[in-house]
């Protein structure tokens, strides 16, 4: 603020709190929401005091959509999304930028191109994938002959085989498949100075012992604002779960692709209202993590954001 | 951009690169080949692998005026939520970078949507806009024609809308208040000083040096109303009613996994990421004078 404005800082100030009831007013009616009963929530009314039911109804939510193992199951995937990634991306940087081998540029260009097409539009035939991740060795040994081969020499058919729909593995693996980490981490190897390295090596210090020793510890900063977003990223996930755990029965699904369960929809149950109370303390529960992850890591969140978007 | 020191052992250094490199090639290339393969051939109906049929699929796709229709809905839904959350995110950023008191409560409810879970926020809405119990359930009782996003298509688009740019708004208030807080505070002051007012300065010293931000978030905004549309939709009303919200990657879902036509839903993925190369390719050139490593 330089200089003394009076109106125009009451309409900032209008602008600001318009904006923060835009932000509010939602949360707030979902929280109204699952706080009523069936009956209060199904009148045409506004509704804005909360009413009295909410544990009660978060209790109804939390078993009719079994959150417990579904929660567990968005736990796991996104921890293993974002542990994954970290590691993959800070490896593959690593020999990137570290050695001069050839092809290396090949690489570099064969990853950047990952960055343009986003798992969404090319979603059918990953599931083809993921429904037999050994289709393109399998493919790829008939075509040069040596299932033929193998048949003639040893009489036994070669027949790869590896499903990873219903698998923490499948939920996993097609979303580390991509480049926003590894050039995060090569744009930060590249400002480390040459001296460290050479300095380390005077010391001793081979490769594995200079990335764990140094790289590492300087791209603590890097690493939890990668990792925060990599979560948020994959809890927030749905296309891709939807499709992985077909067996909802004994797998299950992730807590966000149970939400739509709770509020049945024309291609569910043919419609009807939902039991909207229920509905919204779902909605609430499934909504919780990720806000405490970016309220306890606002400056690595954001901090990360930018770096990987950009 | 070159290290001068490096290892020497060539072998490991592939071999740091080689899991990416399956996972790329599995999760990534394949797919895409696979997709290039179906979008050109046609399963036999006896089974016995795929029959070359040449363009025949993209004709099909083509002459389907749902098609049209789904594209042309993608492009309104991308122009829409991109128009609204940038304008919502670029005037609460301008708002919050005055600098005035209780400026971090407010910067950090506005990060908020961002952070909730697209299809929560869509049931969140879904609820808030039902004809039955919402908070326009009064209005929809008394005039069913003013308000009712279960019939009518328009209403339901409307809806969609909204939601998509409430929980994107909170993306582009972070980005547009990087950037202006990036804005040497000397230049402001200078132009203060020439008698600049602060709605002036925003119209021309502002808005002007942030043009890189808002160019990449046009672009990112378009790219991905493409893709994170879908849980959004889904959740919301099934692409309906009568395919008035079904958008491009919904209706890829639809048609691959509902139908079963895997080519007709591989030549609209090929569409579809031609769409998306292009958006990129034009994101690079944008952002490419920007990289710099120091």
């Amino acid at each position: 603020m330089i200089e003394k404005t009076p109106y125009l800082n009451f309409a900032t100030y209008l602008v600001l709190a318009f904006g923060a009831v835009m932000v509010l007013l939602p949360l707030w009616m979902v929280f109204v929401g699952a706080s009523l009963t069936v009956r209060e929530i199904n009148t045409p009314e506004i509704h804005l005091i909360p009413g009295t039911h909410f544990f009660e109804n978060v209790m109804a939510a939390w078993q009719r959509g079994h959150l417990g193992g579904r929660l567990f199951n968005s736990l796991v995937m996104s921890v293993g999304v974002a542990t994954g990634k970290v590691v993959m991306s800070a490896i593959t940087a690593f020999g990137l930028v570290y050695f001069r081998f050839p092809g290396r540029m090949l690489i570099f260009w064969l990853i950047f191109i990952t960055l343009m097409l986003p798992l969404e539009v090319r979603i059918v035939p990953t599931y083809a994938v993921a429904a037999n991740a050994f289709w393109p060795i399998q493919t790829l040994l008939d075509v040069i002959g040596l299932t033929d081969a193998v048949d003639y020499i040893l009489g036994i058919r070669i027949g790869l085989e590896w499903n990873l729909l219903n698998s923490y593995t499948g939920l996993i693996l097609p979303l580390i498949a991509t480049a926003t980490g590894t050039f995060l981490y090569r744009q930060f190897f590249l400002t480390v100075p040459d001296e460290l390295l050479e300095a380390a090596r005077m010391d001793g210090a081979g490769p594995f012992r200079f990335l764990a020793e140094f790289l590492v510890p300087l791209s603590r900063a890097n690493m939890a604002a990668l990792f925060t977003i990599m979560f948020l990223y994959a809890w927030n996930q749905y296309l891709w779960p939807l499709l992985a755990t077909p067996d909802r029965a004994h797998f299950g699904t992730t807590a966000v692709v149970e939400l739509k369960l709770l509020a049945p929809t024309v291609s569910t149950n043919g419609g009807g209202t939902p039991d909207w109370n229920v509905a919204m303390a779902g909605c609430l529960i499934v909504m919780l993590p990720p806000l405490i992850v970016v309220a306890l890591m606002q400056r690595h969140f954001i901090r990360g954001l930018i770096a990987t978007e950009k | 951009m070159e290290k001068r020191a490096t290892f020497s052992k060539l072998w490991l250094g592939m071999l740091f690169v080689l899991p990416q490199m399956l996972l790329v090639f599995t999760f990534f290339y394949w797919p895409t080949g696979a997709a290039l393969y179906w979008a050109f051939t046609l399963e036999r109906p006896w089974g016995g692998g795929n029959e070359w049929v040449g363009l025949d699929n993209f004709r099909q796709v083509f002459a389907d005026r749902a098609y049209w229709a789904s594209i042309t809905r993608s492009l309104i839904f991308a122009g829409t939520t991109t128009a609204l959350s940038m304008g919502s995110g670029l005037l609460l950023a301008l708002a919050c970078d005055r600098g005035l008191k209780f400026r971090k409560a407010f910067q950090t409810l506005y990060v908020w949507p961002y952070a909730v879970v697209a299809p929560a926020a869509a049931l969140a809405f879904r609820f808030i806009f039902a004809p039955e119990a919402g908070l326009f359930s009064l209005i929809a009782k008394s005039h069913p024609e003013v308000w009712n996003p279960t019939q009518n298509g328009y209403h339901a688009m409307a809806m969609v809308i909204f939601c998509y740019s409430w929980k994107y708004a909170g993306l582009c208030f972070i980005f547009f208040l990087a950037a202006l807080q990036a804005i040497p505070r000397s230049v402001i002051e200078a132009s203060a000083l020439d008698g600049a007012s602060v709605l002036r300065r925003a119209r021309d010293i502002q808005i002007p040096l942030i043009t890189p931000t808002i160019f990449f978030l046009i672009v990112i905004s378009i790219t991905d109303s493409f893709q994170d549309s879908f849980g959004i939709v889904d959740v919301m009303t099934d692409g309906g009613p009568a395919k008035a919200t079904e958008l491009m990657v919904y209706k890829i879902y639809f048609d691959g996994f509902r139908g079963l036509d895997y080519s007709g839903a591989a030549a609209q993925s090929i569409v579809l990421m031609f769409i998306m190369m292009a958006l990129t390719f034009f994101q690079f050139r944008f952002i490419e004078k920007r990289v710099h490593y120091s």
